[in-house]
């Protein structure tokens, strides 16, 4: 197990950002953290990277306590806060010695790990501008091949797609997937695809606590019990829309059917069912045996996005 | 404490004093007043000494000391770049220690230019060697204080002209202690006049150098390192 979090809580005052949660996260794996702003998504990254200390509760990284063994967690640890900061004056080969040298990477080595983060993070061409002149991505980039210069077995990186174009969002987020294969990744976001797209697993935090834990199949599954059919069929006869109802209804598992649109004698329906079944095969089956034309079926899955507004908007109230 | 780590954040800040226009405009302006007034002191008065810089240097140290290290850890904070170093293998101590040496090595080298004054006044006319170098150490010592002082006013906040002001008014206060004794009673006098800065100094500046002296200044740096690590620490906490 490389990150164990145990009943942490963390208040600023009165306000508690963190409030008793617990997961682990297993080598190798890419852990997506996702809530609305202010869930306590940095709170906790800060903490797992000892820039804070926990009120409560333990943390351990690769087998190490934060607060006991700060120096050997932030030794294996490569972060990458959010909003990036980064020293402007410096330029790019620069900073990047200078954070290879306070992450303890032994002298002969640092040059080619400086080569290698500039080639893995295309800064091939920037390396010698001073990071003030640098655009958006290029700072991001910066800011990960810093993270990643000592080869931390753990990356924690904090928003690390804000404030990019969508070409650069698509580039950095491969970025991590190549790089992030043999460590172990928390990424945090607001962005749903983002971790739809990068990671195996998800946290969903709101207001400091986990609403839910998983992969991402399984949350999809296990949220929205029935499935959604989206039907649109042509129908030679009049028939009316309750008719139609009735003879879909006669399947099992159907719970609801509701009209979208109609024109003429095509229908498009919107099917819910209760449980997980598939029942694509007897609605088709239906058509064929009342002679309608099957003009689009397919089925809905519940997004990210839905889930994520389920989850964290009821208790927001 | 590691060597090497103190060594990273020293050079990393000695050479950001002298990529911007800090280390030139502290040490161009100091040597220009400096100059003035040992200048002076030489043509129309006619006296050969280095009196003037060693009576104006801590004076004029009242208001570099603050605006050299005013951003030494209130523009980490304000950037962010805090967090950075915070989360690296790096202990605040060492932290603190860098960025304390390497404003004081800057210092240092506007420091050093006064030595011209010093030959010029060999050459001409005679001087006391002991006095002279009992001076520089004395200055140095008195520097290290300002510096440590004010390097604590910058960890203070994250707003630079805060940190000048606030490091300012506790090196101007420690500084004054000493004038201000004449109107206060004897029992608390001999306490105030200890922890004043200029009280020591005026005793290393004659070429005496006495012990107490420079016990009293290590632990004015101890303390005020201390304090800035302290101030770090808690912003864990926070």
């Amino acid at each position: 197990m490389s990150i164990i979090v145990n009943d942490l809580a963390k208040f600023y005052g009165d306000s508690k950002a963190v409030d008793d949660i617990s997961f682990e996260v297993h080598s190798g794996e890419i852990l997506g953290f996702l809530g609305p702003n202010g869930a306590g998504k940095t709170t906790t990254m800060r903490i797992i990277t000892c820039y804070l200390s926990p009120n409560r509760g333990s943390v351990s990284v690769e087998g190490y306590d934060v607060l006991k063994e700060s120096l050997a967690v932030r030794k294996l640890v490569g972060y990458l806060p959010e909003q990036n900061p980064l020293y402007g004056d410096m330029n790019v080969l620069e900073y990047l010695d200078y954070m290879a040298k306070l992450q303890g990477v032994v002298k002969p080595l640092i040059p080619r790990r400086m080569k290698d983060m500039i080639e893995a993070c295309g800064l091939g061409e920037m390396k010698h501008k001073d990071i003030n002149q640098l655009s958006k991505g290029y700072r991001q980039r910066v800011g990960l091949a810093a993270a990643m210069i000592h080869d931390p077995k753990v990356l924690i990186l904090d928003e690390p797609t804000s404030g990019l174009d969508p070409n650069q969002i698509v580039e950095i987020r491969s970025l991590i997937k190549e790089l992030g294969k043999q460590k172990t990744v928390i990424l945090s976001t607001h962005i749903l695809s983002e971790v739809q797209a990068a990671c195996n697993r998800v946290i969903i935090i709101n207001r400091g606590k986990i609403v839910a834990d998983g992969p991402i199949d399984d949350l999809q599954r296990s949220l929205h019990g029935g499935e959604k059919i989206l039907l649109e069929v042509e129908i030679p006869t009049v028939q009316s829309f309750d008719m139609v109802a009735l003879q879909i209804k006669a399947i099992p598992a159907v719970e609801t059917v509701s009209l979208i649109e109609e024109s003429n004698n095509i229908k498009k329906l919107n099917i819910e069912t209760s449980s997980a079944v598939d029942i694509r095969r007897d609605l088709f089956s239906l058509c064929l045996t009342k002679g309608w034309t099957l003009l689009e079926m397919h089925r809905i899955q519940t997004s990210l996005e839905d889930i994520f507004r389920q989850l964290t908007s009821d208790s927001a109230k | 404490m590691k060597y090497s780590h103190i060594k990273h954040v020293f050079a990393k800040e000695l050479r950001s004093f002298f990529n911007s226009p800090v280390a030139y405009i502290v040490i161009v302006v100091y040597l220009a007043i400096l100059g003035w007034f040992f200048v002076s002191n030489l043509f129309i008065n006619n006296i050969s000494t280095l009196r003037t810089v060693f009576e104006m240097t801590p004076f004029l140290l009242l208001f570099f000391a603050p605006a050299m290290t005013m951003r030494l850890i209130s523009e980490e904070k304000k950037t962010g770049t805090l967090e950075l170093l915070m989360t690296k293998p790096v202990s605040e101590g060492e932290i603190i220690m860098g960025k304390y040496l390497a404003s004081l090595a800057l210092y240092f080298f506007t420091l050093l230019p006064t030595l011209c004054y010093y030959i010029t006044i060999v050459i001409i006319g005679e001087l006391d060697t002991g006095a002279v170098i009992g001076g520089y150490i004395g200055l140095l010592l008195v520097g290290g204080v300002f510096l440590a002082i004010s390097v604590f006013g910058s960890s203070l906040t994250e707003n630079q002209v805060v940190a000048f002001i606030v490091s300012l008014f506790i090196v101007f206060a420690l500084f004054m202690l000493d004038k201000i004794l004449f109107y206060l009673p004897t029992s608390i006098a001999s306490i105030l006049e200890y922890i004043s800065i200029d009280y020591h100094f005026s005793n290393i500046a004659r070429g005496v150098i006495d012990t107490r002296d420079i016990i009293y200044y290590f632990s004015m740096i101890g303390f005020s390192l201390l304090l800035a690590t302290n101030v770090l620490q808690r912003r864990r906490w926070a």
